[in-house]
């Protein structure tokens, strides 16, 4: 096995225990950072995937680094949208949370 | 009992993934023959930065918009009365620290911009340390909470994006969006990077210092 397809392992590993912190019941924070997790996972699977030939291919490492940057974004949305969530004068949060 | 289901679900899941990753066929050649091949028209010597900026430009463009979007709609959502909370004791360590550190974050973030052309770095890197050096500076309360954007910050944070967006215009007479000519494609990437890197730097900045409430001056 080459070090490319364990690094597509691991990134598949990673986005199933990120999707598994989504689908569970938790504070918002958990489950953006969840998010995160399942979204480093697709990633490292796209560059893992990326250079099993043993190269490396700059395609995939150019979308990878602008995933990385929207991620980025939409972290601090979500967190943005979280917080509004939690703030006093908001609806009550999700009663879901244990 | 919501767990149980979730936890076999996944393990259900993750075996299907790794069945699928595995049965996959050998990789062909790719895209990295016509990446090489067409480096010499790209401007610039770094294959990553050569299909960031040149072969796919327009991705890049699209997710500097994407990242203005995404500001905006924090903004819409930030309440605009914020409580402040009152300031924690400063840390005498933590601002000294941050006073040395921050001018070599700026030559870092100057080193990083201008070492994209021929080796890893590049304005969205460059912008990274540069809006770390602006966090760090905020947690050592050398730096207050930004509140709504005034008339320079909102220049700056777009700015980038519209010198891309000109470019991008500019050069629609070529017949592509974003087809530089390559005797002068290297001028117009660093010309893109610089703007980018001052808006990004901004842009991630604002994403944390737009939120946070600690010191907001009002």
């Amino acid at each position: 096995m080459s070090t490319g397809m364990l690094f597509a392992l691991v990134g598949a590993l990673l986005f199933t225990m990120g999707a598994a912190g989504v689908a569970l019941p938790g504070a918002p924070l958990r489950r953006i950072v969840a998010f995160n997790v399942m979204g480093s996972g697709a990633l490292l699977v796209l560059v893992g995937l990326a250079q099993r030939g043993g190269g490396v291919d700059p395609v995939p490492q150019a979308m990878v680094l602008t995933g990385i940057v929207v991620a980025v974004a939409a972290t601090a949305l979500a967190l943005a949208l979280a917080r509004r969530l939690g703030a006093p004068g908001a609806r009550a949060a999700s009663g879901d949370d244990d | 009992m919501r767990r149980g289901a979730v936890g076999v679900a996944a393990l259900l899941f993750a075996g299907v993934l790794i069945g699928a990753l595995l049965g996959l066929p050998a990789p062909g050649a790719g895209l990295p023959p016509l990446v090489t091949a067409q480096m010499g028209n790209s401007g610039v010597t770094h294959p990553v930065t050569a299909v960031l900026l040149n072969f796919r430009g327009y991705d890049t463009l699209l997710e500097v918009a994407v990242l203005l979007v995404a500001l905006l709609g924090l903004l819409a959502v930030q309440r605009s009365e914020r409580a402040v909370a009152p300031g924690a004791a400063v840390e005498p360590v933590l601002q000294t620290l941050a006073r040395r550190a921050a001018p070599l974050m700026v030559v870092v973030g100057v080193y990083l911009l201008w070492a994209g052309a021929s080796r890893p770095g590049g304005a969205f890197q460059a912008a990274a340390v540069l809006a770390a050096g602006a966090v760090l500076a905020h947690l050592a309360r050398l730096l207050p909470a930004w509140s709504a954007p005034r008339a320079w910050l909102r220049t700056g944070i777009t700015g980038g994006f519209l010198v891309f967006l000109a470019v991008a215009v500019a050069l629609l007479g070529g017949g592509a969006l974003l087809q530089y000519p390559p005797a002068h494609a290297g001028l117009l990437i660093l010309l893109i990077e610089a703007g980018l890197t001052v808006s990004l730097a901004l842009l991630l900045a604002g994403l944390f210092l737009f939120l946070s409430e600690e010191g907001t001056r009002r």
